[in-house]
């Protein structure tokens, strides 16, 4: 119902378990590739993590397709409406990139893609060194900018549940 | 952000917004801190891969583009492992149900020159990649010393600063290696089989040690440690001194094509089981000769491919791609290995992936690919 004040509960869930997801998983990532120690089980952690939060992305969109979010106050400035729609589409494309461009790197790597148990992925993209150089490289830089893009997120939340008090933060935060 | 010197709203009171931004700034900060720390950007002393693999780099004196940083001479092998089904008891991975199946491998000498003689490579090593019917993959990285160095990932690293060559002599100082022996008595076991274990003529007959140890997981749930070994079925012959003084600097990759030429090589895959107080976390303790010992299967090599072009140039052989029924141990050179084969992988793929590595690739005149 876009007339309500509030995101409906699955979009309410979906946005709080996978914004502990996503920090988790950027940490994680940036960790397992500094530790000469733990790297083993953090790595076991981040493939299924990643690839959970692309299953849990198609279903948000699905939701939020049919069920779009409330509006924006209507006294919001124009530059700040612009930069929440920009920022949000943007958090959405790297929510699916994130894990594709993981995914395809540990198929062009050569790599096998485990999950748990016995249950593994299958490569989604050839064998190439090249291929893997560049996907590798994107991987890193992709994760640098949602982790500042959920930095900003977070900023122009806080800034609408502290400064504005325009109902935006509660939308997320609140029920109906 | 409304101009604070427009009057409020009615029924609004006017608030001053600087605690509010400053309470987000000071969060927004925090996290990006925390972020870096974890990150190691703000410990420069910490020890991590890149800077491990660093140090390995400077250690070899120069960076040959495109070629591992370690061991950097090789070739591809390939051929097929060919399990009797002993492994069954041990492990539920499906690679030990009895069959038959193809392998992909890479054999080497250790150091970071893709071009060194032969005859300076101590070390040989025999990586493999054996992927089961049912998908699961096993890589496994195997050397020919019986212990590891060092039991820590720091003791790693040191060997490394220690062992740089010193620019005047283009040798390690001395000093600095009787320091690291001090420091390391744990590395004597190495240094012994260094120096007193007889030179093979042939990668042929060479053993090639899994060393470190891993867990077995078996149908039921039962587990137990274990190391495992390559025992070459060729007959072992020593090369002394001199004849290594006399060797061609490619003379290994020589007499392997001259033996694959008459047959395949075939080496017997010996899991050692560990009694109940052998060291599972420490590869440079050997286990009591007395161990069950089980042949789970053959490998079988019959064919090489030089590295440059080879099916093994763009695999990591790390040693913790494990099938379901393998597991890592605690051992903490496993994990130090697998963080720093993946930068080393990565930091080589990228050169060849952007064109950098001509000698690597095969593009370069008269490269010889750092053929064995």
């Amino acid at each position: 119902m876009s007339t309500s004040k509030h995101f409906n509960l699955p979009a309410r869930l979906l946005h709080w378990l996978m914004s502990a997801m996503i920090l988790t998983m950027l940490f994680v990532g940036v960790g397992m590739v500094a530790s000469i120690t733990q790297r083993p089980w953090l790595v076991d952690l981040h493939r299924p993590v990643g690839i959970a939060i692309l299953l849990l992305v198609i279903v948000r969109l699905i939701n939020r397709l049919l069920s779009p979010p409330p509006p924006l106050p209507a006294d919001l400035p124009t530059l700040q409406s612009i930069a929440a729609k920009l920022s949000h589409l943007l958090l959405y494309a790297l929510m699916f990139a994130m894990p594709l461009v993981g995914w395809s790197m540990l198929s062009a790597g050569g790599y096998p893609i485990p999950m748990f148990g016995s249950v593994h992925l299958p490569a989604i993209v050839p064998h190439d060194p090249a291929l893997y150089a560049v996907l590798r490289c994107a991987h890193t830089w992709l994760a640098f900018l949602l982790f500042a893009t959920v930095l900003l997120h977070l900023a122009a939340a806080l800034f609408h549940a502290w400064v504005r008090r325009d109902g935006v933060f509660q939308s997320m935060a609140g029920g109906d | 952000m409304p101009d604070p010197a427009t009057p409020p709203e009615a029924g609004k009171p006017r608030r001053n917004p600087l605690p509010a931004l400053a309470a987000i700034a000071a969060i927004v900060a925090a996290m990006a801190l925390a972020f870096a720390w974890v990150g190691g950007w703000l410990t420069p002393a910490k020890l991590t891969p890149a800077r491990f693999v660093d140090v390995i780099e400077k250690a070899n004196g120069e960076v040959s583009a495109g070629y591992r940083r370690a061991h950097a001479k090789g070739l591809c092998v390939a051929g097929s492992f060919e399990s009797n089904g002993a492994g069954v008891a041990l492990s539920k991975a499906r690679v030990f149900a009895a069959g038959k199946l193809p392998v992909l491998g890479r054999m080497s000498i250790g150091g970071g020159s893709p071009h060194a003689a032969d005859s300076g490579g101590r070390v040989r090593s025999l990586s493999l990649q054996l992927i089961a019917d049912d998908g699961q993959e096993w890589r496994t990285a195997m050397n020919s010393f019986p212990v590891f160095m060092v039991a820590t990932a720091q003791g790693f690293y040191d060997l490394n600063v220690a062992s740089t060559a010193d620019p005047a002599t283009g040798k390690p100082d001395p000093a600095k290696m009787a320091a690291f022996g001090q420091a390391h008595p744990e590395a004597a076991s190495f240094f012994e089989w260094a120096k007193t274990a007889p030179w093979s003529t042939s990668l042929a007959s060479t053993t090639y040690n899994g060393v470190n140890a891993f867990r077995f997981v078996d149908a039921a749930g039962g587990h137990r440690y274990v190391r495992w070994s390559m025992r070459p079925q060729t007959p072992f012959e020593a090369m002394d001194a001199e004849q290594l003084k006399a060797a061609d600097p490619n003379f290994l990759s020589a007499d392997l094509a001259t033996r694959l030429a008459e047959g395949p090589l075939r080496w017997d895959l010996v899991v050692t089981v560990a009694g109940a107080d052998d060291p599972v976390a420490d590869p440079t303790k050997a286990w009591p000769e007395d161990r069950q010992q089980i042949v789970v299967g053959t490998l079988v090599v019959d064919r090489t491919e030089p590295q440059i072009n080879g099916a093994c140039r763009d695999i990591n052989f790390d040693p913790l791609v494990l099938p379901a029924g393998i597991e890592a141990s605690d051992d903490p050179i496993l994990a130090a290995r697998s963080a720093i084969y993946s930068v080393s992988f990565n930091r080589r793929e990228h050169e060849i992936g952007t064109g950098k590595a001509p000698d690597a690739t095969g593009q370069a005149g008269n490269s010889t690919g750092g053929k064995p």
